[in-house]
């Protein structure tokens, strides 16, 4: 009953929130507890919308192949004809039931996270909007209608990272996250058009059926091209490499929006529209390498960063990126499977390890830098377990949920290409290490005389025990209940455990955690000491691998040099000629006013002049004076 | 016998005189009578083509009293324009009444 209301009034997910933002953003943004209570009822009503959808499709026999479709005719013109609707597939239903989730739970988190801030309202507006749009994009049945969405996310991320605009690097933040996104819509919306010109329709299910009858009659070179026009716009929203550099400064916002737009929304949209476009990717080989390879270099590369950043946050961030390099990985070796499984877990933990580190900075009162932290575990439990539980969990520890996404990771890596599998199995120790190395330096050791943590409230501590549970459960009842059954494309994919592969995986983890407990362990010595010697390579890791500065480079010496050209030319040569009219006019207008006198009969005289001329011309052209030549 | 090229005679000599008092005279009030005898040279040309070409004859003659009282109406605002002016500035010579220039 409630599963059936559900799937059809679908639309009501997205519609929900969005009409919280404009109450909010019209009548509420003075009233803060009723604009904090509405937003988290929308989403909470969007949340069992989404719970009901994702038992519709799991009774009903709703399945890739057979989604669940509602659709009516947006607009059409001779040629063109696109429509708006609702998709509801399990993929659709899997990011539905993700984002109401962890976007509930941001929100009740956020009621006592930004308590008193001058901008609550507002914010509790911006997120209702962010999670709309999130939704929107999900269960939009073609590529118009979830670019639409697509730009809006785009822009609430603008505007939550830019939330503290008052402060100069928030705002310079925002523009970054909004222009390096921009980048990868350009490719994006390229290919959109491509295809649109190619196939004559822009639905998901159209192109299911047109692009492998295409590819099996004219070859795949020109839909490879397509497919990776389109691939540049995840590149840039899911934070890969090389258009990731906007991730680490989103954090600048407040510490919930971190947790929503790493966990929930935003980042995954990228890895979604692969997803949601898998019939065009699996059928171009090419295209599939080229994102296996950039996912798991992403990988290894934003892993290789979060060695050795020191705020809390952009080690999160980097790890952030570094997930999501696996998910696009899994992608690239063919297993939708398991890049769902994995970006689900993922939401679990990294939603968790946010939150924790808001919570952690609300007690240290913003001291982000981790040597600075320390010894946390005794006057914040619960924080503490609740971290470690995600630190576990994004390690791949068994049973946690990060293992068994992990895993099928892995065991699909091993199966297509042995480096890939060997560099995400690095990536992963690394992963386990930068973790440990986290949890240690803030939670273990000995507590910094100039910190007075206090343990944060129950509104910020209950939905963090909701994603710890999940977090531990997560990965293994979907496992168990057969979730690559339902979320896959192309033939179903029965769970089992690699034993080889997890095996190897756990032991590599472990191997990462001693490590860390190793060096980080006992004070900060072998730290400083292992910094000393790795000189070069630490110095790249700690400075990003400097993408930001060559961009930085590029950016003054060439769109720098044209804007100097550009410049030159606007003052030296457009510039001259519009000075010069202005002066020429004004100078022959100088020169001509003498001859307005003001002498009325001088101006007589001249007008009987000019009529005499006049009609001798006239004489002229005609012939004679008078017509006929009789008077 | 006096036939229409007669009256455009006299009228092109009317108007030829009111011309030449409406470039020569410097006193206001002469370049306004000027003006008159140029209407009035028009009235008879009216009057005569409507006489000897037209079908209508009646059609020139109103015409020709339209302008009169046009006329009428041009000297009453320009004789207060006149007087106006002398009020201001103590003079009537139209050469010193040239101040609407730059």
């Amino acid at each position: 009953m409630w599963a059936e209301f559900s799937l059809t009034h679908a639309w009501l997910i997205p519609l929900l929130p969005a009409s919280a933002f404009v109450l909010i953003s019209f009548f509420l943004l003075s009233s803060p507890w009723l604009a904090s209570r509405l937003a988290i009822v929308a989403m909470g009503s969007s949340f069992l919308l989404a719970l009901g959808a994702a038992a519709a499709v799991l009774t009903q026999g709703i399945t890739v192949e057979a989604p669940f479709v509602m659709k009516t005719v947006w607009f059409s013109m001779p040629g063109l004809s696109v429509d708006m609707g609702v998709l509801v597939d399990p993929i659709a239903a899997t990011l539905l039931f993700v984002v109401t989730l962890i976007t509930l739970l941001v929100l009740i988190y956020s009621t006592g996270y930004m308590a008193g801030d001058p901008g609550y309202c507002r914010f509790f507006a911006f997120i209702s909007l962010f999670a709309a749009s999130m939704l929107g994009l999900v269960i939009a049945t073609n590529f118009l209608q979830m670019f639409v969405f697509w730009e809006l996310v785009g822009l609430c991320s603008y505007l939550l990272i830019g939330f503290y605009f008052f402060k100069v690097s928030a705002r310079e933040a925002g523009k970054k996250a909004f222009m390096t996104t921009r980048i990868g819509d350009f490719g994006l919306l390229l290919g959109i058009l491509l295809l649109q010109i190619t196939f004559r329709t822009l639905d998901f299910a159209e192109l299911a059926v047109k692009v492998p009858a295409y590819v099996a009659e004219n070859g795949a070179a020109s839909l490879t091209f397509i497919a990776i026009l389109i691939f540049i716009g995840p590149v840039a929203k899911s934070g890969q490499f090389p258009l990731h550099v906007w991730l680490p400064d989103a954090m600048e916002g407040p510490t919930p929006v971190s947790a929503l737009i790493h966990a929930a929304t935003m980042v995954v949209a990228g890895v979604y529209l692969i997803a949601r476009s898998f019939a065009i990717f699996s059928v171009l080989p090419g295209a599939l390498t080229v994102i296996a390879w950039l996912g798991v270099f992403t990988a290894l590369f934003a892993a290789f960063i979060a060695l050795t950043q020191r705020e809390i946050k952009r080690i999160l961030a980097f790890s952030t990126i570094s997930q999501l390099g696996f998910m696009m990985l899994a992608l690239g070796v063919g297993s939708l499977t398991s890049s769902m499984f994995h970006l689900m877990t993922h939401a679990f933990f990294k939603a968790l390890l946010f939150l924790g580190a808001g919570s952690v900075l609300h007690a240290l009162h913003d001291q982000a830098d981790i040597f600075q932290m320390g010894g946390l575990r005794k006057s914040m439990p619960a924080t503490c377990l609740m971290m470690g539980t995600a630190v576990l969990a994004i390690a791949g520890i068994p049973p946690f949920a990060g293992f068994f996404s992990k895993d099928e990771i892995l065991v699909a890596a091993a199966h297509v290409s042995t480096p890939i599998y060997l560099l995400a199995s690095l990536a992963a120790f690394m992963t386990a290490f930068y973790m440990a190395r986290l949890f240690i330096l803030t939670f273990l050791g000995k507590p910094n005389p100039h910190n007075h943590p206090h343990e944060s409230g129950l509104s910020m501590l209950v939905p963090m025990g909701v994603l710890a549970v999940l977090s531990v459960v997560g990965g293994i009842i979907p496992f168990a209940m057969g979730f690559g059954e339902w979320v896959r494309f192309g033939p179903a994919h029965h769970a089992g455990i690699d034993w080889a592969v997890a095996g190897a995986s756990t032991v590599i983890s472990l191997l990462g955690f001693a490590l860390a407990w190793y060096i980080y362990g006992g004070g900060h010595t072998r730290s400083n000491d292992l910094t000393i010697k790795t000189g070069a390579l630490y110095t790249w890791s700690f400075n990003k691998c400097y993408v930001d500065e060559i961009y930085q480079w590029f950016n003054r010496t060439f769109v720098g040099g044209l804007a100097r050209l550009s410049f030159w030319i606007d003052i030296h040569a457009l510039g001259a000629v519009v000075d010069n009219a202005w002066r020429g006019t004004g100078a022959a207008g100088s020169e001509m006013r003498r001859l307005q006198t003001g002498q009325m009969q001088q101006y007589a005289a001249v007008m009987l002049s000019a009529t005499v001329v006049l009609v001798i011309l006239l004489a002229a052209l005609t012939g004679s004076l008078v017509k006929g030549g009789q008077i | 016998m006096i036939g229409l090229s007669h009256y455009l005679l006299v009228s092109a000599a009317l108007f030829g005189l009111g011309l030449f008092g409406l470039l020569t005279k410097r006193n206001l009030i002469a370049v306004l009578m000027s003006i008159e005898l140029m209407l009035n040279s028009v009235n008879i040309n009216l009057v005569a083509f409507s006489r000897y070409t037209a079908a209508d004859a009646s059609a020139g003659q109103v015409f020709s009293l339209f302008i009169i009282a046009v006329a009428a109406a041009e000297v009453a605002v320009g004789l207060a324009l006149a007087y106006a002016i002398y009020r201001g500035r103590g003079t009537v010579s139209v050469d010193e009444i040239d101040w609407l220039k730059w």
